[in-house]
């Protein structure tokens, strides 16, 4: 079943296009990986799909993307109940300024959830589910600045299943950490594919070989290449892709 | 020649600092010096005396009570613990009233044996005459020569530093002027002050801010005596109508003013700090589903709420150290307000006003002085706060 499906999608910042015709359509419960060299319009792409480009002064869209079937772009789509479907990760850890159990409630509070049994029942929940609870569930009330950079990408990851999205975006997600948070955080997503359709973006090649069920490859604004990982990193039926994935360039 | 020259660079800059820092201790020194000589100077006026009878057993008073005598508030010895007793004054004006032409001499050389003799005289009198011209030998005591103790200043009720013979300095009603007035202005500026920050850096479209930022530091640039101005010809006949007051000149007036002028370093600051929220806390903030003004509120302002605390702080150090505008506007009754409508007096008005009339190296010059250094504590207070507040920021954001 197609989760998410792009339809000819073009974007522009002002007059420059970032991206250029894609079509792609990604299917429920699994991980799709966008590759590509910096620049390549990967990161943009992505940022579609929960109308964070909505933020960007003089960015233009046409095309369509649907999510279960409903084009998010058109007139009358909630922006914020659209993001509390789609959850995103960054690239640097961002917890906010508030005690870790605030971060994870963070979601539901403003998402207008009152009881606090359940509030609390959700945060812990999230942070077993991030691999985290065992780490901090003593000190739930201390500064989420006070744990180490991995630890706070597992918070952010807790802190955006807490709202039980349908999709998760994650932005470069281990790019700013230790190969021991990094292996840590593709264990996450493995666990994850049940609950969430994932879609990450990541320089990281052999990353996108072992977390990604599909892979895509960006140049230049355009999707060269979209397939199953296996045959994008065996077989690829590109040049470009071919070259890319050996390291020729990029 | 290089190396020379980097050299002689390093010994200027070190030495610009060191000048600096020691030409400001100076000037603090000098402060507290003139500031702490006023608790040298003698309750009655230098040089003269109050002469008493032998027989009344009252021989020191303070301030408010000389005060209160020879203003006839106090009219019986009993009152300042002594017998049942009228109290005469004497002032070297009545000496006509008591004495011939012929008694007093040509020179009124005899004067002062003739005062001591109406003293000695009159068990209830109290003469206030220059020490010179009461005679050694006299049959009279003179009250006791005191100086005027800190309770007297920092405890005193009344600002009177003109009086005669006993000026009172009571700071309590320019402390409570420049207390009630900073804290209205910070009062009316504060919710201005915020709203427009928000409305600054989070809804104006940049066409708009980039009119409205140069606008609001503009207003920081208008000399303060163009506010007192404004408040004297707008806010004072305002006020006046609206409350109904015998006169316009008012805390509230004044507290106006401040507010207008706190508003450019609040609205400022508090800006920067609200827009030096990190771009990525706001896109975690809506990317889990708040709305904007959800991001607004439980984001943006918290996360910088020390840099809006250290505006808010500034904006008080401003208010609390303004002279002119309030001297224009408050009227400048050195009485303790029992409420904003009525006239009151600051501290740096009070320095501004009267530094003209004091006798170079008097108890009254001493006495602003002494204003400068509480003025000069309460800035520093307030400054230490600001330190504090953005060193915790600094903390926190690391």
């Amino acid at each position: 079943m197609e989760k998410i499906e792009a339809k000819d999608v073009n974007f522009y910042y002002g007059d420059f296009q970032a991206l250029k015709h894609i079509s792609m359509s990604i299917p429920q419960n699994k991980v799709v990986a966008f590759i590509g060299p910096s620049g390549c319009g990967k990161s943009t792409f992505l940022r579609l799909f929960n109308r964070m480009n909505d933020l960007v002064p003089g960015a233009r869209l046409d095309g369509e993307i649907l999510i279960d079937s409903r084009n998010i772009y058109a007139p009358g789509i909630q922006v914020d109940e659209l993001r509390k479907e789609v959850g995103m990760v960054f690239q640097r850890p961002n917890p906010f300024p508030k005690s870790i159990f605030e971060n994870v409630a963070y979601g539901l509070k403003v998402n207008g959830v009152r009881d606090k049994e359940f509030i609390a029942h959700r945060v812990e929940e999230a942070l077993k589910g991030a691999a985290l609870w065992n780490e901090v569930k003593d000190k739930l009330n201390a500064s989420a600045f006070a744990l180490s950079g991995g630890q706070q990408q597992r918070l952010c990851i807790a802190r955006a299943m807490a709202v039980s999205p349908s999709v998760l975006l994650m932005d470069e997600p281990a790019s700013a950490l230790d190969p021991i948070s990094t292996a840590k955080i593709e264990e996450l997503i493995c666990e994850m594919r049940d609950q969430v359709t994932i879609v990450i973006v990541t320089h990281n090649m052999q990353q996108a070989s072992r977390v990604s069920d599909k892979t895509a490859f960006f140049y230049m604004g355009e999707m060269v290449e979209y397939d199953d990982t296996k045959v994008i990193f065996t077989n690829p039926h590109k040049e470009a892709t071919q070259n890319y994935i050996t390291g020729r360039f990029g | 020649m290089k190396r020379i020259l980097e050299k002689a660079v390093k010994w200027l800059l070190t030495a610009s600092g060191f000048v600096t820092s020691v030409v400001i201790l100076l000037i603090i020194g000098f402060l507290f010096t003139e500031g702490a000589g006023l608790f040298r100077e003698p309750v009655v006026e230098e040089g003269y005396v109050l002469v008493l009878n032998k027989e009344n057993p009252v021989s020191a008073m303070t301030a408010a009570e000389i005060k209160a005598v020879f203003d006839e508030d106090v009219v019986n010895w009993k009152d300042l613990g002594g017998p049942d007793m009228a109290i005469e004054t004497f002032r070297l004006e009545d000496v006509d009233e008591y004495f011939s032409a012929e008694e007093l001499g040509p020179q009124y050389e005899n004067a002062g044996g003739a005062i001591a003799g109406l003293v000695e005289s009159r068990p209830g009198m109290v003469a206030f005459v220059p020490g010179s011209m009461i005679p050694e030998d006299a049959g009279v005591k003179l009250a006791e020569d005191r100086n005027i103790s800190p309770g007297e200043v920092f405890g005193g009720r009344e600002w009177f530093p003109t009086a005669t013979p006993a000026p009172l300095f009571g700071i309590l009603p320019l402390l409570a002027g420049t207390v009630w007035v900073s804290l209205f202005a910070i009062i009316f500026a504060l919710p201005f002050g915020i709203s427009i920050a928000v409305y600054m850096s989070e809804v104006a479209s940049e066409k708009v801010r980039g009119f409205l930022k140069p606008v609001i530091e503009l207003l920081n640039g208008i000399p303060s005596v163009v506010y007192g101005f404004f408040g004297l010809i707008v806010i004072v006949p305002m006020l006046q109508q609206v409350f109904g007051l015998p006169v316009g000149e008012s805390g509230l007036a004044g507290s106006i003013v401040l507010a207008i002028m706190a508003l450019p370093t609040i609205v400022t600051v508090a800006e920067d700090a609200m827009r030096n929220c990190p771009r990525t806390l706001r896109e975690a903030s809506l990317a889990l589903g708040a709305t904007k003004w959800q991001t607004i509120y439980k984001v943006v302002i918290p996360s910088s709420m020390s840099g809006i605390a250290s505006g808010v702080v500034l904006g008080i150090g401003r208010a609390v150290g303004e002279t002119m505008a309030v001297l224009m506007v408050t009227g400048n009754a050195a009485v303790i307000p029992s409420s904003i409508l009525e006239p009151l007096r600051t501290i740096p008005a009070t320095i501004a006003a009267e530094l003209g009339e004091a006798p170079a190296g008097g108890a009254h010059y001493q006495s602003l002085f002494l204003l400068g250094v509480i003025l000069f504590f309460i800035t520093f207070l307030i400054n230490m706060c600001v330190e504090y507040i953005s060193a915790r920021n600094r903390a926190k954001n690391s």
